[in-house]
């Protein structure tokens, strides 16, 4: 499915943010990315489309070297990866729907998106999309006028909009609190179990990283240092990404810190959508 | 415990220079040549009192202002001023919009960047009256020459108000659209312009309160509208209707003043 091979970025600075990263995530697998501040995580996800230009390596997606192709090769390429960002990345004075639509852009021409004159096709995806996330009733709305956990519902709308074969997602819950933080990994992760979708997600919070994906990736100044199942993260592990640290409150589970820390299949249809609708 | 306590208890903000020898320096050279200055300006103290009577008859023809005797020459020169601050404004602006995209560094390649640059550096330093000037010696006298006078300082402006603008755009939202796989013009429409419309509109009633007293200005090289008024009477010592033209002019800029707030409200 993306095959990343040897990819390093030095940037003009001098700074080497990647330094030979290999790793293959198949179809379906929900990875999770990660490591201290400046480890590369950014750098490694926004190499994968391409917003910032990898110094050397290769990135296959289905097989085609993303690294090599020309710019109209890869905008048809990018508008097959959803990406959803740490500050949502919404157009702040346009409306929800018009940022879901937003999505399509790759697919229609100019004036059309300029006269907002979407595909039908377009237009019932994404109100089916706004039911799914449950904003049905903000679709008017200014993306402005949304609370922080709405907000990235409506990101995860814009790139689910695209059709994408993968999804990249940059630190999704990095500005929310942690009740809605939970609600947003779990709709990401539940999405991508449906689709079977896969997608790289970088995370600050390794319990959640934990909770949700499939696969851990740690990455330490530009290096992949751990690579396996969420379970094998043990003290060892964590000091080699993060350093020296007191790792005890992660592994039990954090239940004395959390109130809200159940796992997703424990929890009601209805307790599940709370924070959605 | 006790000995804990051994940090400083007075506390003054550090000195905006530290070296004091440098501080003082500076301080007692600017006054020095303050003082050096002022003592070179020559005032011709007869000039003055007989220029202060002459001020004074300006002040009671401000105070008695006569709206009547040249009411037909105002009516027009006010027409022609309005006239050129419309039309300037509207084609300067809508001019100044490419530009001001391709001298944004963040969008624009290099070689676009540099020529829109300099396009709003030679606007920027020609002064209106200059311009004017020119324009009145290549199209004859009336307000043709004005607005294009008017026009060509709006792109200065303008431009280089949008250019900035665009570079101060929050990034992370272009990017967003950028990774959907749009195309140039996507991004522009979707991540660029929502958000800069609110500030082009607010600048450009801005501009058209600027042209409107510049309109004024240019008046008195021959570029036509209300300035020509202005012009004419001052030569003719009326001013009791030099007196009523500038009060129509303060009460048109204060009312565009706040039509443009009003308006600025709205569109945030």
């Amino acid at each position: 499915m993306l095959r990343v091979e040897s990819l390093t970025k030095t940037y003009a600075t001098g700074d080497k943010a990647l330094n030979g990263v290999s790793f293959e995530v198949l179809s379906g697998q929900v990875v999770g990315l990660i490591g201290p501040s400046g480890s590369g995580k950014s750098t490694l996800i926004r190499c994968i489309n391409r917003l910032v230009e990898p110094s050397s390596g290769r990135v296959f997606l289905n097989d085609n070297d993303v690294t090599r192709l020309g710019r109209s090769e890869l905008r048809r390429t990018r508008r097959r990866i959803g990406m959803i960002f740490q500050e949502y990345a919404l157009i702040e004075r346009l409306t929800v729907m018009e940022n879901v639509l937003s999505g399509r852009l790759g697919y229609v021409s100019f004036w059309r998106s300029l006269l907002r004159q979407f595909p039908q096709s377009d237009v019932d995806k994404a109100f089916a999309l706004l039911a799914r996330v449950g904003l049905t009733e903000q679709t008017d709305k200014r993306a402005s006028a949304l609370s922080g956990g709405q907000r990235q519902r409506v990101g995860i709308a814009r790139a689910l909009e695209q059709d994408p074969e993968l999804l990249l997602v940059d630190e999704p819950t990095a500005s929310l609190d942690p009740k809605t933080a939970r609600q947003i990994m779990r709709l990401i992760c539940e999405v991508c179990r449906e689709q079977n979708l896969p997608a790289i997600i970088s995370l600050h919070d390794v319990f959640l990283a934990k909770m949700f994906v499939d696969r851990i990736i740690g990455l330490r100044a530009g290096k992949i240092v751990f690579d396996g199942a969420p379970a094998k993260l043990d003290n060892t592990i964590l000091t080699e990404i993060y350093g020296e640290e007191d790792w005890t409150e992660i592994h039990d589970d954090g239940h004395a810190m959390t109130p809200d820390n159940t796992e997703g299949s424990e929890l009601s249809r209805d307790e599940r959508m709370a924070g959605i609708t | 415990m006790s000995n804990a306590i051994t940090h400083a208890r007075s506390w003054k903000r550090p000195p905006l220079i530290g070296n004091a020898w440098l501080r003082w320096a500076i301080i007692v050279g600017a006054l020095v040549y303050l003082v050096a200055a002022l003592s070179t300006v020559e005032v011709n103290w007869e000039r003055v009192s007989l220029g202060l009577s002459q001020g004074w008859r300006f002040v009671e023809g401000f105070l008695a202002p006569d709206f009547t005797s040249r009411s037909r020459d105002i009516w027009r020169g006010m027409e022609e001023s309005l006239t050129m601050t419309v039309t300037s404004t509207v084609v300067g602006c809508l001019i100044s919009i490419p530009i001001g995209l391709g001298a944004a560094r963040n969008i624009a390649p290099l070689p676009v960047y540099v020529v829109c640059r300099a396009i709003i550096a030679v606007s920027r330093s020609l002064q209106e009256i200059i311009i004017a000037i020119l324009f009145v010696a290549m199209f004859g006298f009336g307000p043709f020459a004005g607005f294009l006078t008017l026009s060509f300082a709006t792109i200065g402006f303008m431009a280089k108000l949008l250019a900035e603008d665009i570079e101060d755009i929050d990034e992370t939202q272009a990017e967003a659209i950028r990774a959907t796989g749009a195309g140039w013009w996507q991004v522009i429409n979707y991540g660029i312009q929502p958000q800069i419309v609110p500030r082009l509109i607010g600048l450009s009633f801005y501009r058209l309160d600027i042209n409107f007293r510049e309109s004024a200005v240019i008046g008195i090289v021959g570029a036509g509208g209300i300035g020509a008024t202005l012009n004419t009477a001052m030569l003719r010592y009326e001013y009791s209707t030099a007196g009523a033209i500038l009060i129509m002019i303060i009460a048109i800029v204060l009312v565009a003043e706040y039509l443009s707030s009003l308006l600025r409200k709205w569109v945030q």
